[in-house]
């Protein structure tokens, strides 16, 4: 049987505010355990929340960027469940009236097709704290530093119909909130996480099938791993005349695994109603002017600029225009370098690979923009070839010094392009070795003269002491040798 | 000393007659000495009251004193005290010593009060007899000379037995269904409780959010007037707190009542009440007719249904409020948890008492799925007509008056096994609460040697109002200068 | 309206307060009690009422970004029942 797969996300986003939604503790992540739980944050008897301003600004700005309405009175509500990191016994959430309303984010697909996903809507929330499971006397750890840390979560209808849809919406989004600047946008701290809704259904019926909710995915290859692994399960279950249980699941990424999370105490009732310690905010005109008036260049208008701009081919584009710092790191070396396109190489090849090898972002990274683009300068007017620039780049990154032309200078990069000064060395190259130059010339198939060029490339380099242009050595060789 | 009010406390200080460490240590030895027999207090702070009054000295020497500067009084045990025990009647917090103060206790503290000590009230506000306390009943001082042990009312029982027996001249609390203006009635003191939003609820142990207001209780009007400048006041660590400028309450004390327009709720005199009730509450207007005040019934068509909105809205709101004792962060703990969920439910089932746990169990059904809207919405739809109520007679009337309880002090025990008929005594309060609105109660006569209540409710932020005409009437009357024997 | 023992359990598990079949039994009396006076609400009409969840028609006041808080996680763990390392323990969290 076919199957039309259905996918719908939400999406917890972590804010980049100073401070919690509800209190004055810092947000700054990594501290040591619960030094950034206060009061209002421990839920300590008597204590109140007094929403954070920057929290509905960001709100507001993600809701204007991915086109949505914005709640112009929006309320909190008590989801009542008892959980060690949730210390007042409820999370305090939106439900019936949230900031962020109905709205949607076109997509670019591998196939070159536009999906576009709609937002159902988008909310504001606190985040809970941490149990850390290591073994305190066969007792757990609860840190409640992350716990009132504010939080949307945005929710999609179930638009996506594959793995490679969901990610592709996912990394979009990513890169919608990294380029507003209300999110750090590492997953790896849990910044973003993905809860993944997913069913199966008869192809072309219109009836929706029993989905279940894979929770808590936080990485892109995670997702598209666990929604494979889901949509598999489903399918078994499904073919074999079996059906598929409304339920949240809990994917192991590591094991490729998956298992149900339902307890067996109690179906959820998080018996929800209006938080009575906090009153309706209301949104007006200038709050949203504001907000717009704040909006950052978004991915969409960055790529078809880069494309004008800096006549990058579409994926170029898309690529380096969807992530905020990587896209502000290209415009800084194409600045510096002058050759756009060069650097746009260089940063998918080199600089990229180097982040993925060191796991490091781009903020991480240990050279800036403005370097790089002084070595793609230094690339395009041949003062260093391809193989010096790679040590050039080294030096960089390792701190050796931060200079280019100092680099290149110190470490005798420099490439001779003086076209006489080539053709003596290559006369005399050429002199000490008849036997191969006769054999070239007696050689028909280009093919083979071209791999036998290569042959004299090394006695070159090594007459130049490694700093003859090779692109000049080559053309030198090919005139003096006839063709 | 002790029979003296804040205010003239407050003149002897300034005099210089007498310091307040001497005021301090002659209230403090009453305290240990006479509340044996009312168990009004669950904790005395006998050396940081010293202390605090050597510094109220120390301050008044150096020309920096206000009118508390130095007067001793008691807070309720709801507000959270930065050092001192804070039970809120409950053996969930009997060792639960907060590292914050409430607003309240810390405008009293800048104020130079001395606090001797904190009150004891119904376990987590629930109640309107104090017979919930985790610390034991509380014992109104009216009635003990013929022998008989009644209730002072709740849940500020503590507070309004305090004042009554002279213990304190004054004493924070906090009303939710009337748990001011109940005990204040039945302990023959005058209370006050404001507009919701007025006083800052930060620090104040909640029970029910939208609800819970912190008020005043003390033996005269004026005392509460004074009590109400320090605590009255926008909090920016209270969402709901009101920021509007507060008055100084007693610059219109003296107002005359020429004029008063005064509402009667034709459906707060009925046979719920007994007649000797209704008489002293009826003879209380008189006085105000005498003053210049002019009479008219009102009607509060939908008042019969508060009673219903509040025990779904109050138990709901603080089903939720309660949760935060869960045995892991403060507070009481069971012994040896064999897991987790043992260790919530065996913390929360011995931690709570039987009516807070009631409550909690309500307020959980009332928002569990498929009961919500019949109770749930259903409770804050009436609540609108109730206010609604209230606004229909505000435009007629400036202040309505009723009695503030059915009757007068019921003897302990008497209605402790039966829940609705205890919270029926709040059936002249609840409205109030429901609505937001300020109201007090004034000593207004007494029935069978127990004292009676007058409930005089006023329109939004009218405390002063409130204050105005329950000063007056005590300018004519002295039932609130009369001492339980 | 009456209340099952069911639903009392349930409820009871819900709000996470051990109870026995004695105090089951006790609370279905109570709890009906309160649910019958309760009931009283359901002969209002409220067809075109909007309900009221604050007394007052005030709007949210929103607080600027500031870090206000400094870390005072001594005097808050001071009063905890268990803590280890800076944290909170707890018998074992199971997901």
């Amino acid at each position: 049987m076919q199957w039309d797969i259905v996918i719908g996300l939400e999406i917890h986003v972590q804010l980049a505010t100073r401070t919690k939604i509800f209190s004055g503790s810092s947000t700054a992540y990594g501290a040591e355990p619960n030094t950034q739980a206060n009061a209002v944050d421990l839920a300590m008897p008597g204590t109140l929340p007094v929403p954070n301003e920057n929290a509905f600004r960001y709100a507001v700005m993600f809701g204007l960027a991915v086109n949505a309405e914005i709640g112009r009175r929006s309320m909190f509500e008590r989801k009542n469940y008892f959980y060690p990191d949730l210390p007042k016994g409820y999370q305090t959430t939106q439900l019936e009236q949230p900031i962020v309303g109905p709205g949607y984010v076109d997509v670019d697909l591998a196939n070159r097709e536009t999906k576009r996903v709609r937002i159902h809507h988008a909310h504001l929330e606190e985040d809970a704290g941490k149990s850390l499971h290591e073994d305190y006397h066969g007792m757990s750890g609860i840190d409640l530093n992350r716990a009132g840390t504010p939080l949307i979560e945005v929710v999609t209808e179930p638009d996506m119909n594959s793995a490679e849809e969901a990610v592709a919406f996912a990394r979009k989004l990513h890169s919608i909130v990294t380029s507003l600047g209300i999110c750090d946008g590492d997953m790896s701290q849990g910044s973003m996480r993905f809860d993944v809704n997913i069913s199966l259904k008869p192809k072309g019926s219109d009836e929706l099938g029993t989905r279940t909710e894979t929770k808590n995915l936080n990485s892109f290859r995670f997702m598209e791993q666990a929604i494979a692994h889901e949509v598999e399960r489903q399918m078994d279950i499904l073919e074999d005349g079996g059906r598929i249980i409304q339920e949240t699941r809990l994917y192991n990424g590591d094991r490729d695994e998956s298992r149900s999370m339902r307890t067996k105490e109690e179906a959820n009732d998080y018996r929800y109603f209006p938080c009575p310690d906090l009153l309706p905010v209301v949104i007006d005109d200038d709050f949203i002017e504001d907000a717009r008036s704040r909006l950052p260049e978004l991915p969409d208008a960055r790529k078809a600029r880069f494309k004008e701009q800096y006549g990058l081919n579409d994926y170029d584009a898309g690529l380096l225009s969807g992530d905020a710092k990587l896209a502000a790191f290209f415009e800084e070396a194409a600045a510096h370098g002058k050759d756009a396109k060069l650097a746009a190489n260089w940063i998918q090849g080199e600089f990229s690979a180097r982040l993925k090898a060191e796991e490091k972002s781009v903020a991480e990274s240990p050279i800036t923009g403005a370097q790089l683009g002084d070595l793609v300068v230094r690339i395009a007017d041949n003062t260093v070839s391809s193989a010096g620039a790679k040590k050039v780049f080294e030096a960089l990154w390792t701190g050796e010094n931060d200079n280019v032309d100092a680099i290149i200078d110190a470490k005798g990069l420099k490439q001779v392009s003086d076209t006489g000064a080539l053709e003596a060395m290559v006369d005399e190259v050429l002199a000490g070795m008849p036997d191969q130059v006769a054999q070239y010339q007696n050689e028909e198939d280009p093919k083979k003269r071209k791999k036998m060029l290569g042959g004299f490339m090394g006695p070159l380099m090594k007459a130049s002491k490694g700093q003859g242009n090779p692109k000049l050595f080559n053309e030198i060789l090919v005139k003096k040798l006839g063709g | 000393m002790h029979n003296k009010s804040v205010a003239e406390l407050s003149r002897e200080l300034e005099s210089g007659k007498i310091s307040s460490v001497e005021l301090t240590q002659q209230f403090l030895d009453r305290l240990k000495q006479e509340d044996g027999k009312y168990n009004s207090f669950i904790t005395i702070t006998e050396e940081r009251a010293l202390a605090d009054a050597k510094t109220a000295d120390e301050m008044r020497a150096a020309g920096k004193a206000t009118a508390w500067t130095g007067v001793p009084f008691a807070h309720k045990d709801i507000f959270c005290t930065n050092g001192v025990r804070t039970t809120c009647g409950s053996k969930m917090l009997e060792n639960f010593v907060p590292p914050y103060d409430a607003t309240v206790t810390e405008r009293f503290r800048q104020a130079g009060a001395v606090c001797l000590g904190k009150t004891n009230m119904d376990e987590f506000a629930m109640g309107s007899s104090n017979e919930s306390s985790h610390f034991g009943a509380v014992t109104n001082p009216w009635g003990l000379a013929s022998g008989e042990k009644r209730v002072p009312g709740g849940s500020s029982g503590g507070s309004a037995a305090a004042v009554a027996a002279r213990l304190v001249p004054a004493a924070t609390a906090t009303d939710t269904g009337g748990s001011i203006r109940q005990p204040a009635a039945l302990c023959g003191v005058t209370g006050l409780k404001p507009t919701y939003g007025r006083v800052s609820r930060y620090g104040m142990i909640a029970f029910a959010s939208s609800l819970d207001q912190g008020g005043t209780m003390a033996r005269t009007a004026e005392d509460n007037a004074l009590m109400l400048n320090v605590m009255a006041g926008f909090d920016p660590k209270d969402s709901t707190s009101i920021d509007r400028e507060v008055p100084d309450y007693t610059a219109t004390l003296n107002e005359p009542l020429k004029g008063l327009k005064i509402g009667l709720p034709k459906e707060y005199f009925t046979d719920q009440l007994s007649p000797a009730m209704e008489e002293q509450v009826r003879n209380a207007v008189k006085e105000y007719e005498k003053l210049g005040a002019t009479v008219k019934e009102v009607s509060l068509p939908n008042a019969k249904l508060a009673i219903a909105a509040y025990y779904v809205i109050a138990p709901a709101e603080a089903s939720a409020n309660l949760s935060r004792f869960d045995g892991v962060r403060y507070g009481y703990r069971c012994e040896d948890p064999k897991d987790l969920m043992d260790m919530y439910t065996r913390t929360r089932a011995e931690g709570f008492g039987t009516e807070v746990k009631r409550r909690i169990l309500v307020g959980t059904y009332a928002l569990s799925h498929g009961y919500y809207d019949a109770y749930y919405l259903k409770a804050q739809k009436v609540r609108r007509l109730i206010q609604q109520d209230f606004a229909n007679a505000f435009k007629e009337v400036d202040v309505l008056m009723s009695p503030t309880s059915p009757s007068p002090a019921f003897i302990q025990g008497e209605k402790t096994n039966d829940p609705v008929t205890m919270y029926l005594e709040d059936i002249f309060t609840i409205a109030i609460n429901l609505a937001g609105l300020p109201a007090m109660s004034v000593p207004a006569g007494f029935v069978d040697g127990l004292p009676v209540g007058l409930q005089i409710i006023g329109d939004y932020f009218a405390e002063a109002r409130l204050l105005n005409a329950a000063h007056q009437f005590q300018q004519v009357t002295d039932w609130h200068q009369r001492e339980p024997k | 309206m009456s209340i099952s023992r069911e639903d009392i359990e349930k409820v009871a598990v819900l709000a996470r307060i051990k109870v026995d079949d004695e105090q089951v039994s006790a609370l279905e009396k109570d709890l009906g009690n309160i649910l019958d006076l309760v009931d009283q609400l359901s002969a209002a009409d409220t067809d075109s009422v909007e309900p009221m969840a604050h007394p007052l028609d005030a709007v949210q006041r929103l607080r600027p970004d500031e870090v206000t808080e400094t870390n005072q996680r001594e005097a808050f763990q001071a009063i905890a029942p268990a803590t280890e390392d800076g944290l909170y323990l707890v018998p074992k969290v199971i997901e």
